[in-house]
C-alpha cells in the first residue's frame, strides 16, 4: 500500500477516531464519578478489538489496503491513544491516587492485547 | 476527590484534571460543547485527528517492522507523543500568582486540536497491542515481552520528564 491514494483515508479514519474518543470519554464521564479513567481504558479496548477485526479480515482476504488504512491506521489508530493514558496516569499518581494510577498502567496493556487477540481470532474462525 | 471542590481552574491542569482529551469536572470542559460550539470543538478534534493520524502515517510507513522485529517507530512516536502531551498540557496549566497581563490566555481550541485531535491521533493503544501480539505469534517471545515492557516505560518517562522539564521552565 503506497502512493497518495492511501492518505485521504488516513486522514478521514483518523479525523473520525479522534471525534469517537472525544464523544465516547465525555459520555462515560458523565455516567460515572469515578476518578479512573473508564473513558480512555474504553476507548483504547475497543479500538483495539476493531483493529483486531480489520487485521483478521484482511488476512483472510475480506478486506483491501483502502479499508486497512481507513479504519486500521486511521479509526483504530486515532481511536486508541498512548498520550492520555500516559499523562492520565502520571496526573493520578501526582494527585494522590497511587493505587489507580498503578491499576491503570497495570489493566490498559493486557486489556488491550486480549482484545487486538480477541479481534484476530473472530475473524479467522469467521473465515474458516 | 471530589468535582468542583477547588477554586475555578483554567483550560488546562489544576489540582482536579486528570483526562487531557477532555475531563468533566472543569467547568469550562464541561460547557464546550454547548450550543455552536459543540461543531468547533469537533471540528478541531476532526482535524487534529487527522493531521495526527498522518503524521504518525508519514513516520512509521518508511520503517515497518521486520517479522520478529522490534518496532522502533511505533515507539518512537508513542514516546514522542507522550512527551509533546506533557509540554503542553504544563503550557496549559493555570498558574496563579502572576502579575496584570501574566495569565497567558488560551485559545480555547487549543487542548481539542492539540491533545485531543493531534496527539491523540498521533499516538495509539491499538498498533502497539497488534504488534505484540504479532510478535507473540511470531515465536519472538523475548521481543515481544521487551516490546509490552519498553513502550509503558518510555510513555510514562517521557509524558513525567517532559511535564516536570516544561513546569520548571514555565516557573522560572
Amino acid at each position: 500500500m503506497s502512493g497518495a491514494v492511501s492518505w485521504l483515508p488516513v486522514a478521514l479514519g483518523g479525523a473520525a477516531g479522534a471525534c469517537l474518543r472525544y464523544t465516547v470519554d465525555r459520555a462515560m464521564q458523565s455516567r460515572h464519578e469515578s476518578l479512573f479513567p473508564w473513558g480512555t481504558l474504553t476507548v483504547n479496548a475497543a479500538g483495539s478489538l476493531l483493529l483486531g477485526l480489520v487485521t483478521g479480515a484482511v488476512e483472510a482476504g475480506a478486506a483491501g489496503p483502502g479499508a486497512a488504512a481507513l479504519l486500521g491506521t486511521g479509526l483504530c489508530g486515532a481511536l486508541t491513544t498512548y498520550s492520555t493514558f500516559s499523562y492520565e496516569t502520571l496526573r493520578l499518581a501526582e494527585s494522590g491516587h497511587r493505587r489507580a494510577a498503578l491499576a491503570n498502567a497495570a489493566v490498559t496493556p493486557p486489556v488491550a492485547l486480549g482484545a487486538v487477540w480477541a479481534g484476530l481470532e473472530l475473524t479467522r474462525y469467521l473465515a474458516g | 476527590m471530589s468535582g468542583g471542590s477547588g477554586e475555578g481552574r483554567g483550560e488546562g491542569a489544576g489540582d482536579g484534571v486528570i483526562d487531557p482529551d477532555v475531563d468533566l469536572r472543569v467547568p469550562a470542559q464541561r460547557a464546550e460543547t454547548a450550543g455552536a460550539h459543540a461543531v468547533a470543538v469537533l471540528a478541531a478534534v476532526a482535524a487534529g485527528g487527522a493531521l495526527g493520524a498522518c503524521a504518525r502515517y508519514a513516520l512509521t510507513l518508511p520503517w515497518p517492522a521486520a517479522p520478529g522485529g522490534f518496532p522502533w517507530a511505533v515507539l518512537a512516536v508513542n514516546a514522542a507523543g507522550c512527551a509533546l502531551i506533557g509540554v503542553l498540557m504544563a503550557l496549559l496549566e493555570e498558574h496563579g500568582g502572576k502579575g496584570p497581563g501574566g495569565a497567558r490566555a488560551r485559545h480555547p481550541l487549543t487542548r481539542p486540536f492539540l491533545g485531543t485531535g493531534v496527539l491523540g491521533g498521533f499516538t495509539t493503544f491499538s498498533v502497539y497491542a497488534l504488534d505484540a501480539v504479532r510478535l507473540l505469534e511470531e515465536g519472538a517471545a523475548g521481543t515481544a515481552l521487551l516490546y509490552l515492557g519498553a513502550t509503558p516505560a518510555a510513555a510514562l518517562g517521557a509524558v513525567w520528564a517532559a511535564t516536570a522539564a516544561t513546569r520548571a521552565a514555565v516557573a522560572r
